[in-house]
């Protein structure tokens, strides 16, 4: 019997008054990819941070490849990568050098593991004399993922890796996680970009240091269960503030140039006659439709966001 | 030990890849040296004074032209009267009027006593204090001179000597003084720095998740500036003895094992400023007032410890650098052995420990 790659129970820490992690469990099973995901002071970084030894928790138990992280945490960190928010490269350093650095921290060597990081790392080659603080944010970002990798962890923690990176990159990005993921590492990532929680196996929704709802995406979808109504238009602000003042009207979300809706319990309502009051008020380029959830719907139903 | 070797080659890119680092490693030391060579150094020259000579006699003329052809003075004016005295001082280039008695040799001779006053512009308390005791020296010698011609005793002459040497000591003051400014500068704040920037960039973190043992993250950001700070030490000496025929009587090797004593003890005290110091700002307040400022202002660097009020006499009692300073003198001028100065060893040797053990006792494991 294999222990799970990551198993927590009832961790809480405070942070003076501040409870960052409220009494959380979950369980990572070996080979998962894992994503937290949550606004930004949601406590993602501390759960993190607990989980690779580097803050003990004030209650509750947690383990890592089976080992504790309070009592055998010099056993965790033989086992880990982790790459922290703030990317973790030494900024006048070149490219080769920082990767050469963590293979000898870690008591290996390029060469050695070149097989793991090689897809990674191919990107990089040609600007491998360049110093780190000079490459751009993908490039930084693939940089600090070769490092955390570079001594092949059993475990990878990633604390919002994709956060200040072009969307170009953060696509590239999940494409070699799922990579890595074939290779058996386990992987526990956390992001506020709510999208990105379709890339992953199974997703926590994290908010003021409690787990909302742990589960697989198509899941979380599938749990919606109201009616949600999509607008096109030019002028989301003014819509918002129309749709707001209709009772019937519960929560007024704003998508790009699209606003999404949803009605009070047992209240439906005709998108047709919508449209044709909407026009009446005077919007032009109008188009109601009752479409099905995204992931981003179910995030912010969960999370109860209504603005007033 | 491979890495520990990879972390040091780490910390060697870092220094040498910086420009700003490098000045402070090495440009700063060898200008304080030189700076405080040659605009601090207490040695005084042409300095103007003023004699009230109410005696008037073949001795208060012996001891004016002595003091006047010593190099050191200057004679600006002859006063005749007690009242010029004040307007002498507030014009402002006068720095010391010398006032014989009256009837000064007959005194001397029946009584084998007379008095000379020294009244010194105090305004700037340095030069004051300097120009009296040269001042004093010179009268001293000539006093010596004295007794040696009537007793015929020769071997008071080197006695003589070495007392006029005390005054001008304070000259070299300023060697022991640099090097220990210097030591705690790159010891003491470039380590504490230096780790602090690990935190504030966030690399401690993966560190500390690394399986580098924390003692060895330690030693591998300390070693590089032992090495630097030691060859530090020795451009100053090197300098002072090139530029400031400042001697080494002394063992060299005592006095190299006094300094590495005292980088160690530097280095301590930076791990436990960075333990405390979450940013490179906060490090370098903390060294620049808790190390700094005590290392100038009560080592006895600049201003003589027996001239300070009790208090401070006793807090100086706690700053490393005034044992050092006090050891390194003994080596260098007096060339004293280990047994001679056994104490200053013993209290530098306490403090690492102590620092030591505290830093060791504050560094965490954890980001908390």
């Amino acid at each position: 019997m294999t222990a799970p790659a990551v198993w927590v129970e009832n961790i809480s820490k405070k942070f003076d008054r501040v409870k960052a992690v409220d009494r959380v469990s979950f369980a990572v099973q070996k080979g998962e990819l894992f994503g937290i995901i949550g606004p930004d002071g949601a406590g993602k970084t501390t759960l993190i941070r607990i989980l690779t030894t580097l803050l003990l928790p004030d209650e509750g138990k947690a383990t890592v490849a089976g080992y504790d992280v309070i009592s055998s945490y010099k056993k965790v960190r033989h086992l880990i990568g982790y790459m922290p928010g703030r990317f973790s490269l030494y900024q006048d350093l070149s490219v080769e050098e920082n990767l050469e650095f963590y293979a000898t921290v870690f008591g290996t060597t390029i060469s050695e593991n070149y097989e793991l990081v090689r897809d990674i790392y191919k990107h990089l080659e040609p600007f491998k004399n360049r110093l780190a603080g000079k490459l751009s944010g993908g490039m930084k970002q693939k940089l600090a993922l070769s490092c955390a990798l570079i001594h092949k962890p059993e475990l990878l923690f990633l604390d919002e890796p994709t956060t200040g990176v072009d969307a170009i990159s953060r696509i590239e990005f999940w494409d070699m996680l799922k990579r890595l993921k074939k290779r058996g590492i386990s992987i526990i990532v956390s992001t506020p970009y709510m999208d990105e929680a379709l890339r992953c196996d199974r997703v926590a929704l994290m908010q003021e240091g409690r787990f909302l709802d742990i589960d697989e995406p198509e899941k979380i979808i599938g749990k919606y269960d109201k009616k949600l109504y999509s607008i096109h238009t030019t002028e989301p602000y003014l819509l918002m503030e129309n749709l707001r003042e209709n009772v019937d009207i519960q929560s007024v979300i704003p998508f790009g140039d699209h606003v999404h809706f949803t009605t009070r319990k047992d209240v439906e309502i005709d998108p047709g006659d919508l449209q044709e009051a909407l026009i009446a008020k005077g919007f032009k380029d109008i188009a109601v439709k009752i479409i099905k959830p995204g992931i981003e719907d179910c995030f912010m139903d969960l999370m109860n966001i209504e603005p007033q | 030990m491979k890495r520990f070797l990879g972390f040091i080659k780490k910390e060697f890119y870092h220094i040498f890849r910086d420009f700003r680092t490098l000045m402070v490693l090495f440009g700063i030391p060898v200008a304080q040296v030189l700076i405080f060579g040659y605009v601090i150094s207490n040695e005084i020259k042409d300095v103007k004074i003023a004699i009230f000579d109410q005696s008037k006699d073949e001795v208060t003329q012996q001891i004016s032209s002595k003091i006047l052809s010593s190099g050191y003075f200057l004679l600006d004016r002859n006063l005749s009267s007690q009242k010029e005295i004040e307007p002498v001082f507030k014009a402002g280039y006068v720095r010391e009027v010398v006032v014989f008695e009256p009837d000064f040799a007959k005194r001397l001779k029946s009584e084998g006593k007379a008095t000379i006053q020294l009244i010194a512009d105090a305004s700037d308390a340095n030069i004051a204090n300097q120009v009296v005791s040269y001042t004093s020296g010179i009268i001293f010698d000539y006093v010596k001179l004295l007794n040696m011609e009537e007793q015929g005793a020769a071997g008071i002459n080197t006695e003589v000597r070495m007392m006029y040497n005390e005054g001008l000591e304070g000259a070299y003051m300023f060697v022991p003084g640099t090097i220990a400014l210097v030591l705690m500068l790159v010891s003491a704040m470039m380590t504490s720095i230096s780790i602090a920037r690990e935190k504030e960039m966030g690399n401690m973190e993966v560190l500390l998740v690394s399986p580098l043992k924390p003692i060895q993250i330690i030693f591998g950001k300390v070693m590089p500036y032992v090495v630097l700070s030691f060859v530090n030490a020795v451009i100053i000496i090197f300098l002072g003895h090139i530029v400031f025929g400042l001697p080494v009587n002394g063992s060299l090797a005592l006095l190299l094992g006094v300094n590495i004593l005292f980088i160690l003890l530097a280095l301590s005290v930076g791990i436990l400023i960075s333990t405390v110091s979450n940013s490179q700002l906060v490090a370098m307040f903390i060294s620049a007032f808790a190390l700094m400022m005590p290392t100038i202002l009560l080592s006895g660097f600049i201003y003589p410890i027996e001239n300070m009020p009790e208090v401070l006499q006793w807090l100086s009692c706690i700053m490393p650098p005034r044992w050092f300073i006090s050891a390194i003198r003994d080596i260098m001028f007096k060339g004293a052995g280990l047994l001679y100065i056994w104490r200053e060893v013993t209290i530098l040797t306490a403090m690492t420990v102590f620092f030591i053990a505290m830093s060791i006792r504050k560094f965490s494991v954890r980001l908390e």
